[in-house]
């Protein structure tokens, strides 16, 4: 029994606990998703409860972020602005890996297609990702939804590339060609024996596109191009706060380290995952 | 090699073809008329039909294309409807505090990461290696106009030390407008120089164990020039390629940074552009900002041939 359990493969929990990183990262990340999600129980104020009396107040025990120049709890709104951002982010992702791993596999395994797709990918990753964010937000008209289209357009060429560089690889293995050889059809190939193989560096990658989606976000919504100024994201109270810098520092600094806390996990957890999923750093298998 | 050259100068024109494409499809997917939407809504049908025809958009799509195409081969990038003057001259005319906005960036992160990556490198798992790269993931989710307004906070109002904000005005001396790039050029530079830390690291740790290395190292040489002279000499490759792309990474970075220090750049004017809604600045923009980014990576592709004979197949 005890040689059994000698070569059984380590529990998840235990292959995380081993890399601080990771586990870093998923912590913070965790800590701050149940906040936003938990908002309404978790915020001592109503986000939007103006106040005049209480106007850029310092912080405190009472305001423990301070208030903004409507006398509103800077807390509760940093903490109601996570829910979207992290929603935007999100969204941003899921949108660029469907639109990224369908032109990536297409492209890794049809040679027409290929020359087409690469081009474009190369064209797309020619524009920096903000500005292009911009031109698009400005051309589909600025909205929740046109910000989320805009950053996954723009970070879908990314996974694409790392999609259609895979797979190249994978459609000549032996495997693939046994399958080919048994009439698997192409689609069930590329879904079935294509796909799966590709999880681990696509979540990988789908992290790291989160973190820049959501600096991307917050940069649209401080030039005033992103999600209406009235609606709270991190992004939006920093571009408020900017009036009053060095005299309500606070309404700055706390959306500011909301969003550096939330990229710097996300980051932690890509660079947990990759270690943790590429078998040649593996030291545990 | 003129065969890679011609290889490299043909990919470089096809990408900026689809690029042309691209700009041309996202100006024209704008929902509603973009010359009644330019114009507001106290625009008479007489006016929108004007400016309709002034930019092109009563003719067929193909037709419009085509103009677009002809337009850009003489080097016109069409007229602003706001500033009223060719996009080309105002894009000029702001050119010079994005284009020493992008240099003093670059200067700033390379003599951060450059130092740092090495010595990362050549230390690699001790305490100060372990913080590097905990240092660069801090800095790498840094927004760059949120460390901007920091710095304002300390630097420009608390401090005094630097102006908060804009260019000095147009008869200010040049000593007085790079005064107004400090804090840009470090808010942006400080942020750009994580990934050129992570990459002079990776890099250096990929020749320090190299044959040649070795072979210096026995050959009594000093363990500085082994570093400096053999193996970030060799490390310099991928370096160079990721300094380049920061280059032209930067000047997105600059469009917000120019926003939060009201520097009258190339990314303020696209800023308000695209609050104005005035598509031939966005659209020229663009395109200028591609076309350097395309040429910068051609730029390198160049730069492998002249110093690593390797390339030269």
């Amino acid at each position: 029994m005890a040689a059994t359990d000698a070569y059984a493969a380590p529990r998840l929990t235990t292959l995380i606990i081993q890399r601080k990183t990771l586990a870093i990262g998923l912590l913070i990340l965790v800590v701050i998703a149940l906040l936003a999600v938990l908002a309404p129980w978790v915020a001592p104020h109503s986000p939007s409860r103006l106040s005049i009396v209480n106007r850029l107040q310092p912080p405190g025990l009472e305001w423990f972020f301070g208030t903004d120049e409507f006398g509103r709890d800077i807390f509760s709104r940093t903490i109601y602005a996570g829910q979207l951002s992290l929603l935007v982010g999100a969204a941003a992702t899921v949108f660029a890996c469907v639109v990224g791993i369908t032109l990536g596999i297409v492209a890794g395994f049809f040679r027409k297609a290929d020359a087409v797709v690469s081009r474009l990918v190369d064209a797309m990753m020619a524009f920096p990702d903000i500005l292009l964010a911009i031109a698009l937000v400005a051309a589909l008209g600025p909205s929740l939804a046109t910000v989320i289209v805009a950053l996954g357009i723009v970070y879908a060429p990314r996974l694409a590339r790392i999609v259609r560089a895979s797979t190249l690889v994978i459609r000549e293995l032996p495997y693939v060609e046994a399958a080919r050889a048994l009439g698997v059809p192409t689609w069930r190939i590329m879904t079935r024996h294509v796909l799966r193989n590709l999880v681990s560096p696509i979540l990988v990658q789908a992290t790291f596109i989160f973190a820049y989606a959501m600096l991307a976000e917050a940069g649209l919504s401080f030039l005033g191009v992103g999600v209406s100024p009235e609606i709270p994201t991190w992004g939006t109270m920093i571009a408020s706060g900017r009036q009053y810098v060095g005299q309500a520092d606070w309404m700055t600094i706390f959306p500011g380290i909301a969003i550096v806390l939330t990229v710097l996990s996300l980051q932690l957890v890509g660079d947990g995952l990759r270690d943790l999923l590429d078998p040649r750093l593996r030291k545990d298998l | 090699m003129t065969r890679y050259v011609l290889q490299r100068l043909l990919g470089m024109l096809s990408v900026m073809f689809v690029v042309v494409t691209i700009v041309f499809v996202i100006v024209r997917v704008a929902p509603g008329d973009p010359a009644a939407v330019m114009l507001g809504p106290d625009a008479t049908p007489a006016d929108i039909e004007a400016l309709r025809g002034r930019l092109g958009i009563d003719q067929p799509l193909v037709m419009q294309y085509l103009f677009f195409l002809g337009q850009l081969l003489r080097g016109d990038l069409g007229q602003s409807i706001f500033l009223d003057m060719p996009v080309a001259s105002a894009l000029l005319d702001r050119a010079e505090p994005t284009f020493f906005l992008t240099l003093f960036s670059i200067l700033i992160a390379s003599a951060i990461a450059l130092p740092v990556g090495i010595l990362a490198a050549y230390r690699r798992g001790s305490f100060f290696d372990q913080s590097v790269t905990t240092l660069t993931m801090l800095a790498a989710s840094i927004p760059s106009f949120w460390l901007g307004l920091i710095l304002i906070q300390v630097f420009a109002v608390r401090l005094g030390w630097f102006p908060v904000a804009g260019y000095g005005g147009p008869d200010a001396s040049f000593a007085t407008r790079l005064s107004h790039l400090v804090l840009p050029a470090f808010a942006l530079g400080v942020v750009s120089s994580a990934l050129i830390t992570r990459f002079t690291r990776a890099s250096m740790l990929d020749v320090l164990n190299d044959d040649y290395v070795r072979t210096a190292r026995s050959k009594g040489m000093s363990e500085f020039r082994v570093v400096l002279k053999h193996a970030f000499k060799n490390a310099l490759i991928p370096v160079l390629t990721v300094l380049g792309l920061t280059a032209a990474l930067l000047v997105s970075g600059a469009v917000v940074t120019e926003t939060v220090f009201s520097l009258p750049g190339v990314g303020n004017l696209v800023v308000s552009a695209v609050l104005r809604r005035d598509y031939p600045v966005i659209q020229g923009a663009l395109l200028v900002i591609a076309a350097i980014y395309v040429l910068i990576n051609f730029g390198i592709d160049m730069l492998y041939l002249m110093i690593d004979p390797r390339v030269r197949y």
